[in-house]
């Protein structure tokens, strides 16, 4: 009986395993294919004779090096604005006293209610004021602090022992030097779990490029991407080489860092 | 050493400055400012000249409310919201519970690749998706057949397009919850289950006494983010759909999205905003009272 279960439990976990890989390895394999190939019946799973023609027509004519270089740029500099930003603020929240500090953090908190979306028409007239449209500077400005951020940051300070810091005053240290070089070292691995979600999160981003970057040569992979799918509907290699090409990054830098994304996942939902 | 609380307090205004200023500047101000905008006539003429903007009173909601295009997306959305939200859930929680059973072997490996689909990039992976879906050459209508389903037109058919989203969206989502659940079993105390045993609970029981209600928290949490996140659809009607087939993926935020930046109605499109902030905060607030009820903390 319970050997029957144990067997029972495992086929039906393959059995998902299965499901859910299936379409990005499926995504691998046509993205292999010959144009035309993938559009037959039945359907194949594998390309007859493999070629890199789909990559070839994605750099040689659609010129994807543009968006990944676009798409790389945006996502070191949110990831560099957010770790800058977010880790001062978050660093502060939790351990300097001043007053209204707490006020600030409590308002700061309401902002989790309001969808970004609300502010995209009256930020998007801001940037275009100030000619930022089809910029990175407009592409990061929602980038530069986030009170999911500031939030995870002050959590993992609350652990830092105050008398560590008091310590370092003591001997006559500075704010700012008990920041760089105390505070900095003890937060390392919030610093990745911060900076890897800012990058997959900028890196993945879709309405606000859209909205922002709207010439050709400023289009991230999301944006690059969506737009031909529009355009070659028939072309599922090209499509599917595409797709690889966007995913592959942050889905490498996930499996390399996932112990400190498991960790920001859960901080953030514990009380976020 | 006199000095030090004045610097402390200094150096902390001076640390949390440049993100204020930031959110003040890139955020609070702007959801303000969409607040007054929503009560403008704001439209391709005052994006040219902005004497050409007047304050028209409640006019965009009034008109929105008129149009039927903004129920149909407010169907849509909520048909997603209520039919995908509670899918998902249900399947991170299926999940959760198969990579706690103890006869389950390569639980790592697999949690990693159920969760793989929750970093990829949404818009790539929607347009897998699309030719997944494909009436003739896609893999899905082939598993079915194989299962002797006839093929469905899954994007071209009204009835079926919300549909795929949804399941697109399960695959997508399901992962991120189900994390927050394993880590949630993972925190039931073992005796609970011992007790439940000895008494002779069966699973099924075991689950319904012991696992849901030590998990109501956690619901509660994930049915709060899951729901409100789910009312923001947008990127896959935006590529798998383009709001067909007759309208029936145009969601409120698509809606917003074509009036603003397509129409350049930005006085609309922010009234568009509101109503759907309005309705993402509503949701919340019925949540936290059910889980007051219910006696959640």
């Amino acid at each position: 009986m319970e050997k029957l279960k144990s067997l029972f439990f495992n086929l039906i976990v393959w059995l998902l395993v299965f499901l859910v890989a299936f379409p990005l390895l499926w995504m691998v394999t046509t993205s292999f294919m010959h144009s035309g190939e993938a559009a037959s019946f039945p359907p194949p799973l594998l390309p007859k004779s493999p070629t890199l023609n789909a990559y070839h027509e994605l750099f040689a004519g659609n010129h994807i090096e543009v968006y990944f270089f676009n798409s790389v740029i945006l996502a070191v500099c949110a990831t560099i604005l957010s770790l800058s930003f977010n880790v001062m603020a978050g660093y502060a929240f939790a351990k300097l006293r001043f007053k209204g500090r707490d006020a600030m953090f409590n308002s700061l908190l309401s902002a989790l209610i309001i969808p970004a979306q609300v502010g995209m028409m009256p930020l998007f007239l801001l940037l275009k004021t100030f000619g930022l449209v089809n910029t990175y500077a407009g592409a990061l400005v929602p980038w530069i602090a986030s009170v999911f951020g500031i939030f995870m940051v002050r959590q993992f300070s609350q652990s830092i022992p105050d008398e560590m810091i008091e310590a370092a005053r003591v001997d006559g240290a500075n704010e700012f030097q008990i920041f760089t070089k105390l505070i900095i070292p003890n937060l390392t691995p919030i610093l990745v779990t911060l900076g890897l979600f800012t990058f997959l999160g900028s890196w993945n981003d879709f309405m606000w490029p859209l909205i922002i970057l709207t010439d050709n040569q400023s289009y991230t992979l999301p944006v690059a991407l969506a737009v031909l799918s529009r355009e070659h509907v028939q072309d599922s290699e090209l499509m599917m080489a595409g797709a690889v090409i966007t995913v592959l990054p942050v889905l490498l830098l996930f499996l390399v860092l996932q112990r400190y994304y498991m960790r920001g996942l859960l901080a953030g939902s514990v009380k976020g | 050493m006199n000095k030090s609380p004045f610097n402390t307090a200094l150096a902390g205004y001076l640390f949390v400055a440049p993100a204020m200023i930031a959110i003040v500047v890139f955020f609070f101000g702007p959801a303000l400012a969409a607040f007054i905008l929503s009560f403008t006539d704001f439209d391709i003429y005052a994006l040219a000249d902005i004497n050409n903007l007047r304050f028209v009173g409640l006019k965009n909601y009034s008109e929105l409310l008129a149009n039927p295009l903004f129920w149909t997306a407010l169907k849509n959305t909520l048909f997603f919201v209520f039919v995908g939200g509670p899918l998902s859930m249900a399947a991170s929680l299926s999940a959760a519970i198969l990579l706690t059973e103890n006869s389950v072997k390569l639980k790592a490996f697999i949690r990693t690749i159920f969760f793989a689909p929750v970093v990829t990039t949404l818009v790539a992976t929607a347009v897998v998706f699309k030719y997944l879906l494909h009436t003739k050459y896609g893999f899905i209508n082939f598993g079915l057949s194989k299962l002797g389903i006839n093929p469905i037109d899954w994007l071209g058919d009204p009835h079926w397009a919300m549909p795929a989203i949804i399941v697109f969206a399960v695959w997508k989502n399901f992962g991120y919850n189900m994390v927050i659940f394993i880590a949630a079993i993972g925190s039931i105390p073992n005796d609970l289950y011992e007790a439940a045993k000895i008494d002779g609970a069966s699973p099924w029981q075991r689950f319904l006494n012991v696992t849901l209600p030590a998990l109501g928290p956690s619901i509660l949490l994930v049915s709060i983010m899951t729901m409100t996140g789910y009312f923001q659809l947008f990127a896959e009607p935006y590529v798998m759909t383009q709001g067909g087939p007759a309208e029936q993926t145009v969601t409120v935020l698509y809606m917003m999205y074509e009036q603003g930046f397509k129409w350049w109605n930005l006085g609309s499109a922010s009234a568009v905003a509101f109503v759907l902030f309005a309705m993402m905060l509503v949701m919340t607030l019925i949540q936290g009272q059910i889980a007051k009820l219910q006696g959640v903390k």
